[in-house]
């Protein structure tokens, strides 16, 4: 007899859920309420249809009252989705929230199993072990930390912009950091965005510019998080402030440095337009960069020599700069250090390196590009002004757009990239606008599933721009007639046509797919996040919490998530913004109170403990020689409890006996 | 035992990952046996190794635990303990005759729930192939062997007191 039997101030109520056919499909919830019905301390076992609805809850609370129960088990789906639900319906019923225990029979056992038999004795193991275990449940009060009122976006791209404006407009303080010089992301290399064509910079610098000038936003560019301390609430964030030789503060954005610069010609490889331009040591990324401030890149610059300060160049800088005294050679790397309550993610992504189908030519032939050098190609304020001429000095009379090029593709990423189909017809659109060459596009199928976009595709269609469904193949300079000499060959089957097509064009773009930073897992062990298989950040639950991360007060925004377009970004934006409000205005956070507790009578004070916890909680009283864990630092790992040698640690709501009787009932098959 | 027998397994599972792989297992519908019983804790590090024996001693025929990938603890590095105690766990369960290869350890992140599947259906394939471990009937047939031979043996005889003054 175990010694749950011999208790007899227990009184269990039981309830299966059928989840609708999700759960009594595959289990017979009508059998497994029985079975629990007889076990010891079980004063009522029933099965309903949604025990999280209405009904099912007030059930519960009724029967508290009623037949005086004491302890609930609810055996439906995951803790992860309903615990507080039941722990809510379970207080409402006067009864302390923690003598609850939820089986998870759905996510577990009705879904994964194929044998009704065989699951639902499953079942009745879980609930066997849950019903022994919360026996031992005692009763735990909620602790409320305060949350600090301020937030940092990590990332100044258009989800970031959105989520900063959208908290500071609400008088929240933020921080915006930026890896960059300057904010914008990739959306600031756009020319124009689908379906409706605005130009991307009409409707982004303005909400740039309010980010510079915004008193509730700090915007720290040209900056990285290096470390995040703390817990939702509390967080103590490390930032590195990398050295632009620029007093911020004092730089008014005149660039007269820039023209009176040693180097006469721009000549060091452009970023901002993917290196089709050029610029000088000292430079602004363009001309509406956020803050307006200059940098100096200290490779190239002839004052340093590889990054270190020489002091060797004739400084025509400092004298163009004058009394505003804007230059700083001497500035040095700078760490910052914050307080904030939340923080919301939104770092974005990178293009699909195209080194990896050498099958495309890119890179060997000049007239192959990428879709954002194309974009920087059409732009009236990029490095042609608008001008499609190409690497060889020509301008294209046919072109032909290669999309899913690092999506689709088990070689490569196998996830769509959800925008190529559109940016390439916007492409196309642009380049037959500038050109009016013909144009090819090379696809699998058109994906167009947003606000205007078939009407756009069908726009495409009558500007009389060819659609031709298939992977390409390869591109090849290798003529076979003299109609092919000097061009770029796209070999493709047509599979609509069902044969081999070779489609000789003067210019290549690749529509490339999106995927995550190369630094995400950096990124992500930082913030203590996790990642999906394919790499971009893990949310809390696909469908209800596509916004929320598994680290509680750290938020999702932008392609960071998953590749998205822009209103994608900006709404997901708003809803982290949100998130995050919903902490700051409720002013305190509820914690789970499974902290661990030392009883002092049992300790030994071996220390064993102390160097376990990652968080140093435990302390050793000298007066009294026993281990002191301090609750507020305790996160509730329970390390030290399973390793305390005199057992003398309890963690709340995993305490030994629990474990011990779930451990007992799920071995207790019948 | 009149069923055909199969193995049970007692899985141990983080709440941060593993046992968050597992429900996506579920979500993604994916089919895998029915032979563990899972144990949520919020971190692998809770594991105690008196958890591990006592799901022996009560007739586990293998135990797996599941945590967060090295690096990913939610915790930092509660995965590293749950590690340490492994290796010597092994060890102690080859001294012991149940046999190192009945305890499995196994990182599982968040977004693994097809690994879920994997290790679980590989490990009722090998622990079936191992046979049961029957602990607790064991230890009922060593109670019988003595309660049944002890008749048969000699009570020494009652010396009587002696001093040794």
């Amino acid at each position: 007899m175990d010694k749950v039997n011999g208790n007899h101030d227990v009184r269990i109520g039981f309830y299966v859920c059928q989840c609708g056919h999700n759960i009594a499909a595959m289990v017979d919830c009508a059998e497994l309420a029985k079975y629990v019905g007889q076990l010891p301390n079980v004063v009522l076992s029933r099965d309903y249809k949604y025990m999280c609805s209405d009904p099912g809850q007030e059930l519960i609370q009724k029967d508290i009252k009623e037949f005086g129960l004491n302890r609930i088990v609810v055996a439906s789906c995951s803790p992860l989705l309903h615990e507080h639900t039941f722990r809510s319906a379970v207080e409402a019923g006067g009864l302390n929230p923690f003598f609850f225990h939820m089986v998870n029979i759905r996510e577990h056992v009705s879904w994964v199993h194929t044998d009704r038999a065989e699951a639902t004795a499953k079942a009745r193991a879980l609930a066997r072990a849950a019903i022994r275990r919360v026996a031992h449940h005692r009763a735990l009060e909620v602790k409320k930390v305060p949350v600090h009122p301020d937030v940092l976006v990590v990332g100044g791209g258009i989800a970031g912009i959105h989520a900063a404006l959208t908290l500071a407009k609400a008088g929240k303080k933020v921080y915006l950091v930026e890896r960059e010089p300057s904010i914008g992301g990739h959306m600031a290399k756009f020319d124009k965005t689908f379906p409706t064509l605005d130009c991307a910079a009409c409707i982004l610098t303005p909400k740039m510019s309010e980010v510079g000038s915004h008193p509730n936003i700090t915007l720290w560019s040209h900056s990285e998080v290096v470390k995040m301390d703390g817990y939702v609430g509390n967080y103590t964030v490390k930032i590195k402030r990398k050295p632009r030789y620029i007093n911020e503060d004092l730089c008014t954005g005149c660039q007269e440095c820039i023209s009176h610069c040693v180097y006469k010609e721009p000549k060091f490889h452009d970023d901002f337009n993917e290196g089709l331009g050029k610029r000088k040591p000292v430079y602004i990324p363009f001309p509406q960069a956020t803050p307006q401030v200059v940098l100096i890149d200290p490779e190239v610059c002839l004052n340093f020599k590889r990054g270190v300060l020489t002091d060797k160049c004739k400084k025509p800088c400092v004298e163009a700069c004058g009394d505003r005294k804007a230059i700083d050679f001497k500035q040095k790397e700078e760490l910052k250090e914050i307080k904030v309550g939340t923080i919301i993610v939104a770092t974005g992504f990178q293009t699909f390196d195209v080194g990896r189908m050498p099958q495309y030519g890119y890179g060997r032939y000049p007239n192959v590009y990428t879709a954002l050098e194309v974009e920087r190609l059409v732009n009236a304020s990029g490095p042609t002004a608008g001008d499609v001429i190409l690497r060889d000095g020509c301008h294209p009379k046919s072109i032909g757009i290669i999309h899913c090029v690092g999506s689709r593709d088990k070689n490569t990423n196998r996830w769509c990239s959800r925008v190529c189909c559109m940016y390439s017809m916007k492409l196309a659109h642009l380049l037959k606008e500038h050109t009016e060459a013909e144009i090819y596009n090379f696809y699998i199928d058109i994906r167009a599933p947003g606000k205007g976009y078939e009407e756009f595709y069908d726009k495409l269609l009558e500007e009389g721009v060819h659609f031709i469904r298939g992977r390409v193949g390869e591109v090849t300079d290798w003529a076979f007639i003299p109609e092919e000499e000097g061009k770029l060959v796209i070999r493709v089957e047509d599979t609509l046509a069902g044969v081999v097509r070779r489609i000789p064009v003067d210019m290549v773009v690749l529509a490339t797919g999106l995927e995550p930073q190369a630094d995400a897992q950096d990124v992500r062990r930082l913030f203590n996040m996790s990642c999906g298989s394919e790499g971009f950040f893990l949310e809390r639950h696909p469908k209800l919490a596509p916004v929320n991360t598994f680290t509680d007060g750290v938020y999702l925004a932008g392609c960071c998530q998953s590749p998205k377009d822009i209103p994608d970004s900006v709404a997901q934006a708003g809803a982290a913004a949100a998130e995050a409000m919903v902490l700051i205005d409720k002013g305190h956070i509820e914690q789970e109170p499974n902290t661990a507790f030392v009883v002092e009578a049992e300790c030994s004070g071996c220390k064993s403990c102390i160097p376990l916890c990652p968080y140093t909680a435990i302390t050793l009283n000298e007066g009294s020689k026993k281990a002191v864990i301090n609750e507020a630092l305790c996160k509730g790992c329970g390390t030290c409890v399973a390793a305390c040698p005199s057992g003398s640690i309890v963690q709340n709501l995993f305490d030994d006996e629990e474990v011990f009787s779930e451990i007992q009932g799920v071995l207790a098959y019948d | 035992m009149t069923k055909e027998w199969t193995p049970r397994i007692v899985a141990f599972f983080c709440n941060w990952c593993t046992y968050t792989a597992a429900d996506l297992a579920g979500v993604s519908r994916m089919k895998y046996a029915a032979n563990t019983r899972t144990i949520r804790l919020m971190c692998s590090g809770r594991v105690d190794p008196q958890f591990i024996l006592e799901a022996f001693a009560r007739g586990a025929d293998g135990v797996l635990i599941g945590g967060c990938h090295p690096n990913d603890c939610h915790y930092g590095e509660g995965n590293y303990k749950m590690l340490r105690r492994f290796a010597l766990l092994q060890r102690m369960l080859q001294d012991l005759g149940i046999g190192e290869e009945r305890l499995r350890l196994e990182w599982i992140s968040a977004a693994e729930g097809e690994k879920v599947k994997s290790v679980i259906n590989d490990m009722v394939k090998k622990i079936t192939a191992l046979g049961p471990l029957d602990l607790p009937g064991k230890c009922a047939d060593w109670d019988r062997e003595l309660t049944e031979l002890a008749p048969a043996v000699e009570p020494a005889p009652v010396e009587s007191e002696v001093t040794h003054a």
